[in-house]
């Protein structure tokens, strides 16, 4: 990390979606909170892991940031600029410092534009003053870099395998130079062994260019691999944020703790020694989440005080944040 | 006599673009009881070799060989035969259970169906049964539960009745093809655990086929790895994990990202990509990502071998 200064800006954001009543009569709408009062700052060069169950809001929250879903209340701000007041043209200005990858990459890649295309897009959108000569240029570097041949230029995405298609992903994020990229579980859709291969070019690109990252996956190994600070969210909220070390070291919420002892290890030794699943039950209905902590109908620790108060967000050592009436009991 | 014998099982499937064998000479043996753990990436065959066994290849795949379950011929076996054998004695659960239940059907019909066509059951006693088995993979008020629709359960819960569907006629063996891939590493560790208990309470025989390491670890008994519709290495699990004889297997290992390591430097990563199956590479088909490659590995396929009593691999190198 150079410097600690926020190029990202999140405060107290909220992004709620209407739900209309089911049936003919029932006319009442329900509110789905999917990101309810998030707070956090990234810092320039840093990657922040972001991790949860499906259904936390990890995904809204950074769709959210992007302007790719209204947030109902809150600020966004880069480099000091709110986002969220910004109409779509100056928006979209804006988002060439934010680029995003998604988990399929096949999916995210349009099946009927060749490699050449898909790179050169964001060019030829925000840099139309590039001659056709210098923007192949640019492209072919970048191919470069990601480790495409310069052969396959030409070629359609369906020609490509899931870790070479991530990797077109990549070059098409990264072609405008941005200072943010977002990667929405880039890796969970790939095998094993290619994994390994986008996880290193990513923290390679990430040094090279100084880039900060949002780094989204369920699996706790990849994100404590990738990360200098992690943020647990559970149900649309923060539970727990940290640096690496720090928190999975000292886990103090309950709820962070159930993840990771959920990881299997590829040891057959502790894997045997494990009894029991350390969370119970499932994920509770967002559109009618419990009362107080949203955690305690499968919190191993319940007490009476969960149902009644809504834990704050506090600083329990330096830098490490919980939400909970009983960190570390 | 072990419970399962495969000997030389080869699948093969006609495509546009001629024959591809996704499944290529693989022998092995189960005994009863045992989890056999089954490892590969995608398109290394894994599933096409139980859905050979189990009989359900596509309509352009044919299976050779021989799969020998409890005295009985697996492969040609015709359909009718198969029916008294698939869902009695020998069960398969999928990744994704919302395709395999049946969502205009309430879980009660397709559970007491099972227990009815296969044992005789009266409705009462096959609907007791079935709230039994819901009982024992934990689906809180089983007895309610049991007449809602697959729509109305979660993902995890919806695997949990597909456990419990597989297990009603207490098969001897369970096959579970990426049980755990599609849900939450909360609600994996909840499934995990179901099985392990139903291996130990009920003494089944499972085959787990997992991409996810630490899965294996957790329930095999033996691990079988595949790479490109062949057997790479075949160990028990303590084995495969702490002494891997394959270079494949070791680059697996190796390219994880571990929790209970602090190792923030590069991942060792296994170089390249799995091969095209349309065009496998002569000789050993991963010598193009291997770093241990030889002469001969270019030119001659590695047989596999025995390594000791409990040990195959099939690489030329003699020791890694």
């Amino acid at each position: 990390m150079n410097s600690h200064n926020p190029l990202l800006e999140v405060t107290h954001n909220r992004v709620w979606f209407d739900i209309p009543g089911q049936g003919l009569w029932q006319r009442k709408k329900q509110i789905l909170k999917a990101v309810d009062d998030v707070s956090f700052q990234l810092r320039e060069g840093e990657t922040l892991g972001v991790v949860g169950e499906s259904g936390c809001g990890k995904s809204t929250l950074v769709r959210g940031i992007l302007g790719l879903e209204t947030v109902t209340s809150g600020s966004v701000k880069l480099y000091g600029k709110e986002l969220t007041t910004l109409d779509k043209k100056a928006f979209r200005i804006k988002r060439r410092d934010m680029q995003i990858m998604f988990q399929d990459p096949l999916a995210s890649l349009d099946p009927r534009m060749t490699v050449s295309e898909i790179i050169s897009e964001p060019l030829q959108v925000f840099q139309p003053e590039l001659s056709k000569k210098e923007r192949k240029q640019q492209v072919q570097q970048m191919m470069q870099r990601v480790g495409l041949l310069p052969n396959q230029i030409n070629r359609y995405p369906h020609e490509f395998s899931g870790g070479q298609a991530q990797r077109i992903g990549i070059a098409r994020a990264l072609i405008l130079k941005p200072k943010l990229l977002i990667c929405d579980e880039p890796v969970s859709a790939l095998d094993v062994s290619i994994q390994a291969q986008i996880i290193n070019l990513l923290m390679d690109l990430q040094q090279e260019m100084g880039l900060s990252m949002i780094f989204i996956a369920h699996d706790l190994s990849v994100v404590k691999h990738i990360s200098h600070r992690v943020m647990v969210m559970y149900m649309g909220k923060i539970v727990e944020m940290a640096s690496r070390d720090e928190l999975f070291r000292y886990p103090l919420h309950p709820y962070t703790k159930a993840l990771m002892q959920s990881i299997p290890i590829p040891d057959p030794a502790i894997e045997r020694g494990k009894r029991g699943a350390p969370l119970t039950g499932d994920l509770p209905s967002p559109m009618d989440p419990p009362s107080g902590c949203h955690f305690r109908t499968r919190c191993p620790q319940v007490q009476e005080r969960c149902a009644a108060e809504v834990p704050d967000w506090n600083e329990k050592t330096p830098d490490h944040w919980v939400a909970c009436h009983f960190p570390n009991s | 006599m072990p419970l399962l014998t495969v000997n030389k099982l080869n699948t093969r499937f006609k495509t546009m673009d001629g024959v591809v064998s996704a499944v290529n000479d693989i022998s092995f043996t189960m005994e009863k009881g045992e989890t056999l753990g089954i490892v590969g990436e995608s398109g290394s065959g894994k599933t096409q070799l139980v859905l050979s066994m189990m009989g359900l290849l596509a309509t352009n795949g044919w299976a050779e060989g021989s799969a020998h379950f409890k005295g009985q011929e697996l492969i040609g076996l015709p359909t009718k035969e198969l029916n008294k054998i698939r869902g009695n004695h020998m069960a398969m659960i999928f990744q994704d259970p919302m395709t395999c239940l049946n969502g205009y059907l309430t879980i009660a019909r397709q559970m007491t169906e099972v227990l009815i066509l296969h044992k005789g059951m009266s409705m009462a006693n096959a609907r007791q049964r079935s709230i039994e088995m819901l009982d024992a993979v934990h689906i809180p008020d089983a007895r309610n539960r049991i007449d809602r629709y697959p729509h109305e359960f979660s993902g995890g819960m919806r695997q949990r009745v597909m456990i419990a569907m597989s297990l009603l006629c207490e098969p001897d063996l369970l096959i579970a093809d990426e049980p755990t891939t599609a849900l939450d590493v909360t609600v994996q560790a909840q499934i995990i655990d179901v099985m392990n208990e139903i291996k130990s309470d009920m003494g089944m025989s499972i085959i787990l086929i997992t991409h996810d390491l630490g899965v294996i670890a957790g329930i095999s008994d033996n691990v079988l790895v595949m790479y490109a519709g062949r057997i790479c290495e075949y160990a028990p699990v303590d084995d495969i994990f702490s002494d891997p004889q394959h270079p494949y297997t070791r680059g697996l290992l190796n390219s994880v990202p571990r929790l209970d390591s602090d190792n923030t430097r590069a991942l060792h990563a296994i170089p390249g990509n799995p091969p095209n199956m349309q065009h496998l590479p002569t000789g050993c088909a991963f010598h193009e990502r291997c770093e241990f490659k030889r002469e001969i590995c270019l030119s001659q396929q590695p047989a596999l071998q025995r390594i000791n009593d409990l040990r195959q691999k099939a690489c030329h190198l003699e020791a890694l």
